[in-house]
């Protein structure tokens, strides 16, 4: 445990706070020293640990493929080779069921998806005191308090990270949309359906109705594909804290809970990414 | 749960990301993927191709055997009549030759038999007039007599 003066709320608290840095009505451009700062600070600050985590993590990805990539043979290949390869597959595959239409842009974003969040729900199974610890120590070695040190580890825990994802989905669901069926057929998707009569007037009593069925429907798609993938593993976190709170007996708790987090962190990978595909397949998919 | 820059930040990051992997993972890793596919149903083809052939190879040595096999055959028996055909003109020489190396000693014995003929018949001739001169003692006129015996002698 951290600090062993906290109680458990404090030790909770600190460990699902980011580390901020933002404009601070008071202090201008800082780091924030405690929740009410971060809070304070509104929509005009950064969580440092997300983006330093996230990002590593994807150049980890890009750089790994990259290496495969630019050395890909057709002869047999090995090791590295064989992993990556198996993943593309994987990912081309599933591109393939879903999405019947022809772009470039779907198996590449797919993959890019699927083994980014990966990465970033894995770091979740790292025990959840190693990381900020070492933080703290390097926070405290530049002249920083420990206390209030805070760094959170699992990027996809952060709604930030998880909702910047799924509305870059959704810029591409409506410009999918769009390309595919022009806008004016983007705007009668949205209005004509789903209840349509051929009585002219009749339709144009619908259309307020049809609008607000299909424009929740088509927000609930970004919502629910960054909340599903936050909800999950931000209750996947707190257990794992919680775990962490009961001091030796957590060494069997902790177990147990790692493997079936495995299963999590790859179905919501997955999840994500079928979804993503399913969507924009069904954006560039003609009207029926 | 406080939505700020981040949600910004993370969604420049992923769009990098998604570009990069589009620009430069993604098309050489599939490149190499069907290039290799290709080179295994190439390789699959010709090995169907080498097995086809091996078939046609082998088809067509089993025929240059059997061919041969008939020739040989063939040659063999032109030969045993060849060599039928030779014993037997010599056995027809052969037998020529005999009859006229026989035919040849019978005239030779023909002819002997005549010499020793007219000679027995001289001396017959001779010794029966000496044998009648010695009985009659010069009675008989020689000239006369002698063509008596001689047509005698000739009748033997």
């Amino acid at each position: 445990m951290a600090g062993n003066n906290m109680t458990s709320t404090e030790y909770i608290q600190h460990h699902l706070q980011n580390m901020t840095f933002g404009l601070h009505p008071e202090n201008g451009w800082s780091m924030a020293h405690s929740a009410a700062d971060a809070k304070a600070m509104g929509f005009w600050a950064i969580h440092v640990d997300t983006m330093l985590w996230s990002i590593g993590l994807g150049v980890l990805f890009l750089y790994l493929f990259r290496l495969v990539a630019k050395r890909a043979s057709t002869g047999v290949p090995t090791g590295l080779q064989n992993f990556v390869e198996m993943m593309v597959e994987f990912v081309d595959g599933s591109v393939r069921e879903t999405f019947h239409g022809k772009s470039r842009l779907i198996a590449p974003l797919s993959l890019t998806i699927f083994c980014w969040i990966f990465l970033m729900n894995i770091m979740d199974l790292v025990p959840v005191d190693f990381l900020p610890m070492l933080a703290q120590k390097v926070g405290a070695w530049f002249g920083a308090d420990p206390a209030h040190v805070y760094f959170k580890v699992v990027p996809t825990t952060d709604v930030n990270a998880t909702l910047g994802m799924s509305l870059s989905v959704f810029a591409l669901i409506i410009f999918y949309s769009i390309r595919s069926k022009g806008l004016s057929g983007f705007v009668a998707e949205l209005t004509l359906h789903p209840f349509n009569t051929p009585n002219k007037l009749a339709q144009i009593l619908l259309i307020p109705v049809n609008f607000l069925l299909e424009i929740v429907t088509l927000l609930a798609k970004p919502v629910s594909l960054a909340l599903r993938l936050f909800g999950n593993l931000y209750a996947g976190e707190l257990i794992f804290i919680l775990i962490a709170m009961v001091g030796l007996w957590q060494l069997p708790l902790h177990f147990p809970w790692a493997v079936f987090h495995i299963l999590i962190i790859t179905l919501q990978a997955f999840i994500f990414m079928m979804l993503t595909i399913v969507y924009l397949s069904m954006a560039t998919e003609e009207q029926h | 749960m406080n939505l700020n820059l981040t949600l910004i930040g993370q969604a420049i990051a992923f769009a990098v990301f998604v570009w990069f992997c589009m620009k430069y993972v993604w098309p050489p890793v599939m490149q190499a993927l069907q290039e290799r596919q290709k080179k295994i149903a190439d390789g699959l083809d010709a090995a169907s191709r080498a097995t086809r052939d091996l078939e046609l190879a082998q088809e067509k040595a089993d025929e240059t055997l059997r061919e041969s096999k008939e020739q040989a055959q063939q040659i063999l028996e032109q030969a045993n009549k060849r060599a039928n055909q030779i014993v037997e003109e010599a056995r027809d020489n052969a037998r020529a030759e005999g009859e006229r190396i026989i035919a040849g000693a019978r005239s030779e014995i023909d002819q002997e038999i005549n010499r020793a003929k007219e000679e027995l018949r001289a001396q017959v001739s001779l010794l029966a007039v000496a044998g009648a001169e010695r009985i009659l003692e010069s009675s008989i006129d020689e000239a006369k007599h002698r063509e008596l015996v001689d047509k005698l002698a000739a009748e033997l």
